[in-house]
């Protein structure tokens, strides 16, 4: 579904990582592993067409959701505004209100995003995923934040995008708490 | 391509320059305050006013763009907006303009509509040219915020990069600049001076959203 082969990347004159391959075939999970700095983020963004790595190249054969460590929510935009716009963007028919009941964000969905909290922003930001039907997810920390209700809300998109074939590239510290079809240390 | 995000990155802008409350006034603020200082400066002889009247007014409108221009990309680095928009499936050089246009609607447009009462104070005759005056504006204000939105986005990583903003906008001003205010001198130039400050502006609408591009790519890598 997705494949990287031999990416290296120079940051500034350190090369930051070099030789690293991965592929992710329907259903599965993949976990990035590495310490602070080890290139973790890089690697998402590369996969994800963002940055363009000094070798190696990637092969998407399915559109993707990306969900960065910076939410993508302008301080005026509420939760619905937000996922009404990328809903529009995306040409996505999504029930706007089924979900935000699902997320939990029906009491904050008019509230301005510069008054939210770190956790609805993080829950705004994932709402993302379920506009729009798309095989790939990359999530960068995507737990960073969020409650414990709001951790297990995410383990179960997780898993229902898996069942319906969708593969997932995450970037996580500590315990996952889904079954990683692979494990990668940069 | 579908145009959805096209106009979804419009519709954003628009909304977020309107979110912005006061902040989309001060380009206004900057025009006419720089307008009204300057015959306090060089005194109030009605003659010399009307002689440079319509050159103040091309400075006035030139600087007062460069105004808020630092924000229009920045602000969607810092909150990760411009990563979904880079993903957005559409070009981003229509991304760009999209945003730019808005921003000149709420920025640029009202310098535009405010210039012939700037005008009346610098002597100018009351007519049908003050009209033509504030389209020759409008048109001009244009390819000034392309061009200043080229400098936005190649600052957009740099933290008070409104500076460097105006070193890499304001050569690309020079153009406008000059068939602007030759169009305005009108009759010595006879009709050609219009159409090529026309062409100015459509060199700008076709060839900044490319540079933007380019440049909102780099800084996201």
């Amino acid at each position: 579904m997705l494949s990287a082969t031999n990416l290296g990347i120079l940051r500034g004159e350190r090369v930051l990582f070099e030789g690293v391959s991965l592929s992710v075939a329907p259903g599965e999970a993949v976990i990035l592993r590495g310490a602070n700095g080890a290139g973790k983020t890089t690697l998402l963004r590369i996969l994800a067409g963002l940055t363009r790595p000094e070798a190696g190249n990637v092969t998407r054969e399915a559109t993707h959701h990306w969900i960065g460590h910076r939410e993508g929510l302008k301080p005026h935009e509420t939760p619905r505004t937000h996922l009404k716009l990328w809903g529009q963007a995306w040409g996505a028919e999504a029930d706007i209100d089924a979900v935000l009941r699902e997320m939990g964000l029906s009491r904050p969905a008019d509230v301005a995003g510069r008054y939210l909290s770190a956790g609805q922003k993080r829950r705004t930001a994932l709402a993302r995923l379920m506009l729009d039907n798309r095989a790939i997810w990359l999530l960068d920390e995507p737990f960073t934040a969020l409650d414990t209700e709001g951790r297990d809300q995410l383990l179960a998109m997780v898993a229902r995008h898996r069942q319906s074939g969708g593969a997932v590239i995450a970037a996580v510290h500590g315990d996952a708490g889904f079954a990683a079809s692979r494990e990668m240390g940069l | 391509m579908s145009p959805k995000p096209i106009l979804s990155a419009f519709r954003q802008a628009l909304s977020e320059a309107w979110a912005g409350g006061a902040g989309a006034l001060l380009p206004l603020g900057f025009f006419a305050g720089a307008a009204v200082l300057v015959p306090l400066g060089i005194g109030t002889e009605p003659g010399m006013l009307r002689a440079v009247g319509p050159g103040i007014l091309w400075v006035s409108l030139a600087l007062s763009s460069l105004v808020t221009l630092e924000r229009i990309f920045q602000s969607d680095v810092e909150d990760g907006t411009l990563d979904l928009w880079l993903q957005a499936g559409a070009p981003v050089s229509a991304i760009a303009a999209a945003k730019t246009f808005a921003h000149w609607l709420t920025a640029g447009l009202p310098l535009a509509l405010m210039s012939p009462v700037l005008a009346l104070m610098f002597q100018a005759e009351a007519g049908l040219s003050l009209l033509t005056g504030a389209l020759i504006y409008g048109l001009g204000g244009l390819a000034f915020f392309f061009w200043g939105g080229v400098g936005a986005a190649l600052s957009a990583t740099v933290r008070r990069g409104g500076l460097l903003i105006a070193l890499i906008a304001l050569p690309l001003y020079v153009p406008t600049a000059i068939f602007g205010s030759m169009a305005m001198r009108g009759a010595a130039f006879g009709d050609t001076a219009p159409l090529l400050l026309a062409a100015s502006t459509l060199f700008a609408l076709a060839a900044a959203p490319f540079a933007m591009a380019a440049a909102l790519r780099l800084a996201a890598d």
